[in-house]
């Protein structure tokens, strides 16, 4: 098939979009547990909205398996009635969402402005020595991925480490970066911190 | 002055429903109650309480744009986006003292005529969420949230919806689009959140510290909330300091502190053996401000006179080891990277914008290269669907107008002429 007799569609001369595939993954379903608690969001919004739980959905994707893949998008979309495609526009929109496999432990290193003037640049420098990756990266043991985001919102506390889209590592210095990657090799996720919020009286 | 927002945030349970409720919790939910909703939207104009998440628009104002005779549900949607770089007020609210930010939706609902609150928090705040979620639970069982609240017959629920990692959420528009589960990205107005919003119903969306504000204003009333603090600009607020000073915090103060106060009292001044090169006032977003223009409140006409932006009181602090290139430069990878790609002027102008700072940090640039920022900057500005634009464009724009010199010297010397040892020290500028 050819809308002009001189233009070839075969798989080797027709241009294909350069936007990166999508790793299919395994077969995917949520746990029981998992679509109950999906079932349970979905009566907070009106009965014909299902579509505004899919940032939920897809952290549960994430949660279960660490990272999105096609068929984890997929199931989703089975379940909010959109399709895979409109899954996806919204997957790859969201920084906190990772669609290849990533570290157990992801370092997200605040770089904007105010984190920046406390020293951000070097404590990702530091991290990024420590673990002989780049950012973007993962390491060889498949345990640490260095990554960098934008402003965290507690500049007060600059700078900010985040790890695994949630703990808060505050007021982290060059020097005490590479600690932070000791301790989670050795306790593993005790060293998390909980909730970041110390008082100060 | 006495603290309304942030009295209690030090004691260590002020989070907590049973805290609340010994410090005059839901009284101002209970005292809205007793009146017409559309006396509350009354007192909350007579107030002039204005948005704290950055535009300073009047909250009763966009009360009462919201279409009242309608078939549909009405929404109030607080935004708990918190991503304006500099900013972390909300953060401390909602952490510390999560039921005034129900009391305040609560108010809100009752006075648009809505059953349903949406805070819409973004993603990274997600310890803060299971704090409000415990809390939120609570006051579920206490009946301060959902079936007839309080014995008063009306109900209304609260919802918190977890966003994924999008500074463009936190524009009004684009977080309905993000609540309806789409990409956060901004819708063409009109019509406005107040005539189609969510679900393309009527919709308020009201920042975490405007809606904060409600409860004791509906206790105190409005002119008490007026008094605090300069005409137009009354009111507790919370500012953000950051940067080099001594004591970076969120401060609760009224509109007539100055900035100078605020940074040199309320923040210590600038860290020791330095000093004051230049201010962000209201978050990355907003002109730059020289230490010879502090000397004025912080309030929003006072700020916007002196050429700049309250917005949302997020203030960046630069001493003198800041070098302005590479400020304009971090700013810009971030209004690149965070910008929603639909409209061409801020997508591909940002990218021009980063691209050129860039080669101009490294010492690559060429002289025409300022000029040509100022007018890509200025084919941005205002050619938009949102103020992202000219957001992305301000840095860029407010650097190069106060700096000129420190621009040309990184062309003439073909480096950074101010490497300051707080910067990365082996990655070139723009290496990832």
């Amino acid at each position: 098939m050819s809308f002009h007799p001189l233009m070839v569609y075969d798989r080797e001369h027709f241009h294909h979009s350069e936007r990166a595939r999508l790793d299919e993954g395994g077969a995917f379903a949520f746990t029981a547990d998992r679509r109950a608690t999906l079932d349970d969001l979905l009566t907070k919004y009106p009965p014909d909205r299902k579509r505004s739980a899919v940032l939920a959905a897809l952290y549960m994707v994430q949660e279960q398996q660490g990272y999105l893949t096609a068929n984890g998008m997929r199931h989703v979309a089975g379940i909010l009635d959109m399709t895979p495609a409109e899954v996806e526009d919204v997957a790859t929109y969201y920084v906190m969402f990772f669609r290849e496999r990533v570290g157990k432990y992801v370092l997200q290193v605040c770089r904007t402005l105010s984190c920046a003037l406390a020293g951000a640049e070097r404590v990702t420098e530091a991290l990024s020595e420590k673990l002989g990756i780049k950012v973007g990266e993962t390491d060889a043991s498949g345990m640490f991925t260095l990554l960098e985001f934008e402003c965290l919102g507690a500049c007060d506390r600059a700078p900010i480490v985040m790890v695994n889209n949630e703990h808060w590592h505050e007021r982290v210095r060059p020097e005490d970066a590479g600690r932070l990657v000791d301790d989670i090799r050795t306790k593993g996720a005790a060293a998390l911190n909980g909730c970041h919020l110390k008082l100060e009286k | 002055m006495e603290l309304i927002l942030t009295k209690y945030v030090r004691e260590p349970n002020s989070y907590t429903l049973d805290f609340f409720l010994k410090h005059e919790g839901y009284e101002g939910l209970k005292k809205s109650l007793t009146m017409k909703p559309g006396d509350v939207i009354d007192v909350v104009k007579a107030s002039g309480l204005r948005g704290r998440g950055g535009a300073g628009f009047p909250t009763g104002l966009k009360w009462q744009f919201v279409l009242k005779d309608t078939p549909k549900p009405k929404y109030i949607c607080c935004n708990a986006d918190e991503s304006e770089p500099g900013t972390f007020k909300d953060h401390l609210l909602m952490e510390r003292n999560p039921h005034l930010l129900f009391e305040g939706c609560l108010i809100g609902c009752w006075a648009i005529g809505a059953k349903v609150a949406y805070i819409y928090i973004r993603g990274e705040f997600y310890h803060v969420q299971k704090i409000m979620e415990a809390e939120l639970a609570k006051a579920y069982a206490q009946g301060f949230v959902g079936k007839n609240i309080m014995g008063s017959g009306f109900d209304c629920d609260i919802v918190i919806h977890r966003g994924a990692g999008a500074y463009e959420a936190g524009e009004e528009t684009a977080l309905i689009e993000s609540l309806e589960g789409k990409r956060a990205q901004p819708r063409i107005k009109p019509p406005f959140p107040a005539v189609s919003g969510l679900y393309n119903a009527p919709t308020a969306v009201n920042n975490v510290e405007t809606l904060c504000n409600l409860p004791a204003i509906m206790t105190n009333g409005a002119e008490w909330f007026t008094s605090l603090g300069p005409e137009k600009n009354g009111g507790p607020k919370l500012f953000c300091v950051s940067g080099h000073v001594k004591k970076p915090g969120v401060f609760e103060a009224t509109m007539k502190t100055t900035l100078k106060e605020l940074i040199f009292d309320h923040a210590g001044g600038i860290r020791d053996g330095h000093k004051l090169k230049a201010v962000i006032p209201g978050g990355s977003s907003v002109p730059i401000l020289l230490p010879d223009q502090l000397d004025i409140p912080a309030s929003f006409d006072d700020v916007a006179k002196a050429g700049s932006m309250l917005g949302s009181a997020g203030i960046i602090v630069m001493d003198e080891t800041t070098c302005m290139v590479w400020v304009a430069r971090n700013l810009l990878y971030f209004y690149k990277h965070e910008s929603c790609g639909k409209c061409t002027p801020c997508r591909e102008g940002g990218d021009w914008l980063l691209k050129i700072l860039t080669r101009l940090e490294n010492g690559e640039g060429e002289m025409r290269d300022i000029d040509l920022l100022v007018s890509i900057g200025g084919n941005i500005v205002g050619k938009t669907l949102c103020a992202f634009g000219d957001a992305a464009a301000t840095p860029a724009l407010t650097t190069v107008k106060y700096f000129r010199p420190e621009f040309e010297a990184h062309v003439r010397e073909g480096r950074c002429t101010l490497p300051a040892d707080w910067r990365a020290s082996k990655t070139p500028v723009g290496a990832h």
